[in-house]
């Protein structure tokens, strides 16, 4: 009987793209609990994280064929796994547009904290009730880098190849999501909370 | 060079992340500058804030279905493919034998056929253009760009 353990990545790709669902199921066992938990930091709650995940996987095995045999695969399904959640993301803002009145522009989608959901976050109070709301007002773009960094504990090496760019751009996405941040919390509703 | 030039580097002096180098070059700068030295010292403090930050860690549960659920999804893809491609051949077929039916009929008057043929041509056009389109789509999709 052959044993087959999957320690090499390459080896696990390559029957991958064989249509190998064993294979797959090793790959999905191994980064699941990444992907699920960065969707929940772009998204903000945990229902959409799950099925945002879980297609993003599915659509990885539909495509698998198209990822280059010396690439890995985290970075790749990494993409697709943003790509979805800024689509759910946009599809979301637009149906609170549509459905909420409009107060003189005022942006109602980033007064809210973008839908996410307070109750993800351990042991909440207010101040870190108001931290995880200031993050869902970023930018998905400036979002992205913190919660990679700070929720993912990512290197600037690791986050350069899940974002395919430099080191240097990652610290110059990181200088301005965190700029505005500092400026989010400082202008936070009701009252001063953070004095940075 | 100025302290614009300097303040990615702060974040990697912040996250640890420097070489020797970088990291003693920083140093200088932030000694003769104090508006870097204020800059620095108010991302420490939001560095401190959302590293207390922590999101819940999902039940057991999740993680024993999480494969079970894409397993589902994967195997219905397949269903639905078949099922596609079936439809698409029969509804050919069924649509070829109706048209055939038609003209040989010889109780149906020329009106009758013409309208009956006219009706079958419009779903065959109305058909090809959804396929047309749906193709059209696919291949801007999105993710077939993804970056690899």
């Amino acid at each position: 009987m052959q044993i087959c353990t999957y320690d090499n990545e390459e080896h696990l790709l390559e029957n991958c793209r064989k249509g190998s669902r064993d294979a797959f199921e090793v790959l999905v066992k191994r980064h699941m609990k990444d992907a699920y938990r960065i969707a929940a930091g772009l998204v903000g709650n945990s229902d959409d994280a799950l099925e945002l995940s879980q297609e993003a996987f599915y659509r990885a095995f539909r495509n698998i064929r198209h990822l280059n045999p010396q690439s890995k695969f985290f970075p790749w399904f990494y993409q697709i796994l943003k790509n979805l959640c800024f689509s759910h993301l946009r599809k979301r803002r637009l149906r609170r547009t549509s459905a909420l009145p409009q107060i003189d522009g005022e942006d109602l989608t980033a007064a809210d904290g973008d839908g996410f959901d307070p109750h993800l976050v351990v042991e909440r109070n207010e101040s870190k009730d108001q931290v995880w709301k200031a993050i869902g007002r970023l930018s998905p773009k400036h979002r992205e880098v913190i919660i990679l960094r700070h929720f993912r504990d990512m290197s600037y090496e690791q986050m350069a190849e899940a974002l395919f760019c430099s080191t240097g751009t990652v610290m110059s996405r990181l200088y301005h999501a965190r700029k505005k941040l500092k400026e989010t919390l400082e202008c936070a509703k009701g009252g001063h909370v953070y004095d940075l | 060079m100025t302290c614009e030039n300097y303040r990615d580097l702060m974040m990697g002096y912040l996250d640890d992340e420097l070489t020797a180098e970088q990291k003693k070059a920083f140093e200088a700068h932030l000694a003769g500058c104090s508006h870097c030295r204020a800059e620095l010292e108010s991302f420490i403090k939001l560095k401190t804030i959302t590293d207390d930050v922590a999101l819940l860690e999902p039940e057991d549960k999740l993680w024993e279905n999480y494969w079970g659920n894409i397993y589902n999804r994967l195997e219905r893809g397949v269903g639905w493919i078949l099922f596609g491609i079936s439809a698409i051949l029969l509804l050919i077929y069924g649509g070829f034998k109706m048209i055939e039916e038609i003209i040989r009929d010889p109780a149906l008057g020329l009106g009758l056929k013409i309208g009956l043929l006219a009706l079958i041509a419009g779903l065959a056009i109305l058909l090809v253009s959804l396929v047309r389109e749906r193709l059209y789509f696919r291949s801007r999709d999105r993710y077939k760009d993804v970056r690899r």
